[in-house]
């Protein structure tokens, strides 16, 4: 029998078990439940720029991105989540496919912040631009999927299902490609670019195919972000502090395995609407604590817990 | 020509405004490598407690000009505390960390200040433009500008001149200048680099708590104003090299005039015309305008 990879049947498990929860699930669980998915979507593609060695500081551009290219589209007359979402998610990658010939030049710091400076830019141009609602933003029609057209609450618990299909597929798929040739060059190249050089691989390419995947996911995150929503605005998509929240997710859940970027996305996004709605007026104080508190005692991120867990049993 | 005075002038002030926060910046990140995101703390927290300190002395009948004295205590007393605080309390227990964990260690710093800048002194915006009318206005080539304002540029000047001679002249310069070459040799001869981290940081946290009292006169000091000054003093230091003093005075007037032009001539692009640059800049110098050559390890 051929051996069956833990993890992806840990998924899988998770998978289906949500799909059944999905019926039954209070809608503010679902409603969490549903930007978790977004941002540890965003969150996944940034780690796999940190197992490369990279750290971006402006991954709202492409979540951003891709949530403004699907707001645009419904504002046109199209309302089909799979259409939207794919316009989302392309976007976004084709933004980062052409960034990325620059970026892929850049390492540590100047990597960041190179990002931030183009997620500013769109920033500013959002704010700018009167037509898509300036700093308000503007709010997203329900979207229907292939011809069905959902009311109440049957439009979350539908989107909350075609989304966790499409996270399931990505993050299954993230996890392969981690395993591939391709994929395990990305710790070579954290390691030592220079000899990875020197083997006849081009760390420039590594780089940019990571570069272009992160681009992807975080517009596919985006466009969910917008539809979950109901309203995009560039102070909550494409601002800089929106790319620290990104971040701060990745550390959260550690590197070491792609599920627990969205148990981080989901611990996250619990912390930040409690604090928000219990103590509103300590949220960034509580946010910023948490996050310090984790880098000071937790290094590893969430993920350490459970396997030291498993250490101590094994 | 009189538009062309009107940037120049509106540049050149707020150019100084980018260079007094930028430079403390550049200095920690210079000696110490990690870029502090609790810099836009600073920077806040200087404003509220310049308005503050102006409101309090006001109130008094002493002589007028001493209103002056209280921006500076205001920035010392912010800079000192902090500085020292967030140093010892903080970042040295994280100096053998990844550089990116340092900075997402001062972003939440920043978060956590944020609150407590507004548990203290609550939402309500603060006044303090008593030093601005003290100055008055001035007029240059038929157009009105307030002489506070204008004061800015000579106290970068000062800021930029004293710190540029403090580092290349002293020997707590070049012992400084020891450090940011190399830290573990420097430590071999016998340097007190822990010493010097310290300083440092109490520095520019100073310079940027001085960024923010010298500027509260001539704003309403309200909450998220260390939000807007953060990324904007990035720019700048990215601009002209992280950790280059030089750099940042170039990176600052680059900035400062071009956003003014853009201000006054093509006002819809005036917020990301800073970024622009600073992506342009990037793609042509990686690593900004004067940033030292690094060797490469293999």
């Amino acid at each position: 029998m051929r051996y069956l990879d833990k993890t992806v049947v840990g998924l899988s498990i998770v998978f289906v078990a949500l799909v059944f929860a999905d019926f039954f699930m209070a809608e503010w669980m679902r409603f969490i439940g549903l930007q978790s998915l977004a941002r540890g979507a965003v969150a996944l593609g940034l780690l796999v720029l940190w197992r490369t060695g990279l750290v971006s500081f402006g991954h709202a551009l492409y979540f951003g991105f891709g949530a403004y290219a699907a707001a645009m589209l419904t504002l046109i007359g199209y309302h089909d989540a799979f259409l939207l979402v794919f316009a989302g998610t392309l976007s976004a990658g084709v933004l980062a496919f052409f960034l990325g010939f620059l970026l892929r030049r850049y390492r540590a710091i100047f990597f960041a912040l190179l990002n931030m400076a183009f997620s500013m830019i769109l920033y500013g141009v959002i704010v700018k631009t009167e037509e898509l609602g300036s700093t308000d933003g503007f709010s997203v029609l329900t979207p229907t999927f292939l011809g069905y057209a959902p009311e109440g609450e049957a439009v979350q618990t539908t989107l909350f299902l075609f989304t966790l299909c499409f996270t399931y597929i990505i993050t299954v798929g993230v996890h392969l490609y981690m395993k591939t040739t391709l994929g395990s060059m990305s710790m070579a190249v954290r390691e030592n670019e220079i000899r990875v050089e020197y083997l006849g691989y081009s760390a420039e390419k590594v780089i940019h195919v990571k570069y272009v995947f992160s681009g992807l996911v975080a517009g596919f995150g985006g466009a969910i972000m917008a539809l979950a929503v109901g309203q995009v605005d560039p102070d909550s998509m494409a601002n800089w502090n929106v790319s620290g929240e990104f971040v701060f997710i990745t550390i959260l859940s550690g590197i070491g395995n792609v599920g627990a970027t969205f148990i981080g996305a989901f611990v996250f996004e619990l912390i930040r609407t409690y604090a928000f709605e219990y103590a509103p007026q300590i949220w960034q104080f509580i946010l910023g604590g948490s996050l310090l508190a984790i880098i000071m005692f937790l290094p590893d991120g969430i993920w350490s817990l459970f396997s030291r867990f498993r250490k101590s049993e094994g | 020509m009189q538009e062309l005075i009107v940037i120049l002038v509106d540049g050149l002030v707020f150019s100084s405004y980018l260079f007094m926060v930028a430079v403390g910046l550049t200095v920690i990140f210079g000696v110490m490598k990690i870029l502090n995101v609790t810099h836009g703390s600073f920077y806040a927290f200087g404003a509220y407690m310049s308005a503050t300190l102006i409101g309090a002395y006001y109130e008094t009948d002493w002589p007028e000009f001493g209103g002056f004295l209280a921006i500076f205590a205001a920035a010392l007393i912010i800079g000192v505390f902090f500085g020292i605080v967030l140093e010892r309390g903080l970042l040295r227990f994280l100096y053998h960390r990844d550089e990116h964990i340092i900075v997402l260690a001062t972003f939440a710093m920043f978060l956590v200040l944020e609150d407590v800048l507004m548990m203290i002194w609550g939402t309500d915006p603060y006044y303090a433009y008593e030093p601005m009318a003290l100055l008055g206005i001035v007029d240059i080539a038929e157009l009105t500008f307030d002489v506070y304002s204008l004061t800015l540029i000579g106290l970068a000047a000062i800021v930029g001149l004293g710190l540029w001679l403090g580092l290349t002249k002293t020997k707590w310069g070049k012992l400084l200048l020891a450090v940011i070459f190399d830290r573990e040799i420097s430590q071999a001869m016998g340097i007190n680099v822990t010493v010097v981290f310290t300083v440092t940081f109490v520095i520019g946290a100073i310079m940027g708590a001085l960024g923010g009292a010298y500027i509260a006169p001539t704003i309403s000091v309200s909450p998220g104003i260390g939000v807007e000054v953060i990324v904007l003093a990035f720019a700048v230091v990215v601009i002209g090299g992280m950790g280059s003093i030089p750099g940042a005075m170039i990176g600052a007037v680059l900035v400062g005039v071009s956003r003014a032009a853009a201000v006054h001539k093509f006002p819809e692009i005036e917020l990301f015309v800073i970024y622009a640059i600073m992506a342009l800049v990037l793609a042509i110098r990686p690593e900004g305008l004067f940033a030292p050559a690094q060797a490469r390890k293999i």
